[in-house]
């Protein structure tokens, strides 16, 4: 009982845990290098949970002063993860744009079908 | 000088690029790019060093980004470790630029010239921003700015391959980058500071978490992806052999080195020694990976045929050198890590400048292509020869220097058989360098080497620079050694 209530207290941490777990995984066992980068995308939007769920006060408010509110949330995790949605993006824009010129060069986008070509030793 | 420009140069000293990058990428004029990015190339070695002066003088420098007080402001704090880490970085960009010209004009497209020094600029931006920054996010946002321009920098490469060594290296990079910041977001939940120094402060109260030992972890193993710590490596030698030569010469002596300040930085004035060592066994775990990328790492290298591919083995085993002085996290082994990050810089900075020229003439980093080079262009190879020596550590060379202190630095810890195998691996060294010795001085030249002549100024000298600093570092050690040796003890001092 007491086991199930931690882990229920903490489900915001399982969630970040299975999105990180899952993207990783996604990265390496997937040989279409789109979907690496969507796994990788997975990963890294797992962060923004890990920041954020700690910074979130139940029923605090938004960190503006104002009268008759004291309990506010933490205004910092937000916005690093401004920052971090922008690398984010970064990310994945620049791997997909490396995706289009190399299936305009090998003609593929799978991994193994460019290894096969024995282009890469 | 204007004491207003004075007491902003550790923010020039980022700012200035960063701005440099974006008016470079308005400019639609390679010859017009490079102009600029030289000029900043120059200035920049002239704030470091100003910033290392002031700081040997009268200690370490901290200034508040846009006047918001650390800790919840970002600070930008210069002691004697980063100064010399930042005098390197900029040193290298100002030697390397004038190589760019030729060098960029023969392997890049026109209409991507003047992208090219806007992602040079950015890179070296990220480069100095890690290097100078004391907040934890900080160093995240500006380690992403270098490695994005240093995916994009790859892919610019000759070959079609580079494209995939870029893909590949985008994914382990941003592995790696978003490890760190896991890491740091797991110290931030449980100090509530992004704050180097008071990171430092904090940390001992919740030693005894486990939560603390993940985040070291998480932080560890990304920072270890960023600068190709043996097995973590295997981006490396594609991203190294593939990239334009320029890049190969920057990158080789700049991105691995600012990832393992980084590292330094987080073991010694962040986490301390006694969390590294005692609570995670790090040293152990680092002593193993160091050997193996020292012996490992080395014996790929003997059999590589593309000399930057060699190279860039011969890198792997180098880092594992510096990360040996790291685990053995004592005065002398740390000093001679530290020198070794200095000197390697240098050392693989001429063969990088050395090869690339060979490419310029030839078109081609094929050891068999090399054969009988060492007549046509006796002063490149001259060059490739001295930095092959300082690989190997021959006396006289900057390289002896640094191994010295991991040997010393080894016997202090009580680890004479260390010494045993950092001498078997300068013998692996001398097998890869004398493979390329005897081809390209002990052959007759080839057909392909008919009409090749010595390589143009421009890339003739940033090499002989960087090969004459390999000599002059092997002999004249009061700077490197004298410098590194100060930023140990504040170290070792921090390090409680």
């Amino acid at each position: 009982m007491e086991f199930s209530k931690e882990i229920i207290a903490n489900y915001n941490n399982w969630v970040t845990i299975f999105l990180m777990v899952s993207g990783l995984y996604i990265v390496v066992a997937r040989g279409n290098m789109v979907k690496k980068l969507v796994g990788l995308s997975l990963f890294q939007t797992s962060v923004y949970l890990l920041y954020l769920s700690p910074g979130k006060i139940l029923g605090g408010t938004p960190p503006i002063i104002a009268e008759g509110f004291t309990v506010y949330s933490n205004p910092l995790p937000h916005v690093l993860m401004l920052t971090a949605i922008v690398v984010g993006v970064a990310t994945l824009s620049l791997g997909l744009a490396l995706t289009v010129r190399i299936n305009e060069e090998f003609g593929t986008i799978e991994e193994d079908e460019i290894f096969a070509k024995g282009d890469d030793q | 000088m204007n004491p207003e420009i004075i007491s902003n140069l550790p923010a020039l000293q980022v700012v200035i690029p960063l701005l440099g990058a974006l008016v470079c990428a308005l400019l639609r004029r390679g010859s017009a790019a490079w102009f600029l990015t030289m000029l900043i190339c120059l200035i920049m070695p002239v704030i470091s060093i100003y910033l290392l002066v002031s700081v040997l003088d009268s200690g370490p420098i901290s200034y508040s980004m846009g006047g918001w007080a650390p800790p919840f402001g970002i600070e930008y704090k210069v002691d004697v470790f980063n100064a010399f880490i930042l005098v390197l970085v900029s040193s290298i960009g100002a030697v390397v630029l004038p190589y760019a010209r030729l060098s960029v004009a023969s392997e890049i497209k026109p209409e991507d010239r003047s992208w090219f020094y806007a992602m040079f600029l950015l890179c070296l931006t990220g480069l100095l921003g890690i290097t100078i920054t004391g907040d934890a996010f900080n160093a995240f946002v500006f380690l992403e700015t270098s490695s994005l321009s240093t995916y994009v920098l790859i892919a610019m490469g000759r070959d079609r391959r580079a494209l995939l060594a870029a893909y590949q290296y985008l994914i382990l990079g941003s592995i790696g980058a978003t490890f760190y910041i896991i890491g740091v977001g797991i110290i931030y939940t449980l100090t509530g500071t992004l704050n180097f120094a008071d990171l430092a402060a904090r940390i001992p109260e919740i030693e005894q978490t486990r939560s603390i030992l993940a985040a070291a972890a998480f932080i560890v193993v990304g920072i270890s992806l960023k600068f190709a710590l043996f097995p973590l490596h295997v981006w490396l030698p594609n991203a190294y052999a593939y990239a334009p030569s320029t890049v190969s010469a920057f990158l080789a002596s700049t991105a691995t080195k600012v990832a393992l300040y980084l590292l330094i930085r987080f073991l010694f004035s962040i986490f301390g020694i006694e969390i590294v060592t005692d609570k995670l066994a790090l040293t152990d775990i680092l002593i193993i990976l160091s050997l193996a990328a020292m012996l490992g790492a080395s014996t790929v290298a003997i059999f590589q045929h593309d000399v930057k591919r060699l190279f860039a083995y011969s890198s792997v085993a180098q880092i594992g050198y510096i990360t040996l002085g790291i685990a053995l996290a004592n005065q002398a082994g740390l000093t001679g890590s530290l020198v070794h990050i200095f000197n390697h810089a240098i050392i693989k900075g001429a063969l990088f400048l050395a090869v690339g020229a060979v490419v310029y003439r030839i078109g081609s980093a094929e050891i068999d292509d090399f054969s009988g080079l060492g007549k046509k262009m006796p002063v490149t190879m001259g060059c490739l020869l001295i930095g092959g020596l300082g690989l190997i550590g021959v006396p006289g060379t900057a390289g002896f220097i640094s191994k010295w202190y991991l040997a010393v630095g080894a016997i202090d810890a009580g680890y004479i058989w260390l010494v045993f195998l950092l001498v078997l691996s300068s013998l692996l060294a001398l097998i890869y360098v004398g493979r390329i010795v005897e081809v390209v001085w002990f052959r007759d030249p080839g057909p392909n080497l008919d009409g090749v002549k010595e390589a143009p100024l421009s890339l003739l000298l940033p090499a002989a620079a960087m090969a004459a600093a390999t000599i002059y570092f092997g002999i004249e050690t009061s700077q490197s050694v004298g410098i590194a040796a100060q930023a140990v003890e504040t170290l070792l001092g921090l390090a409680k």
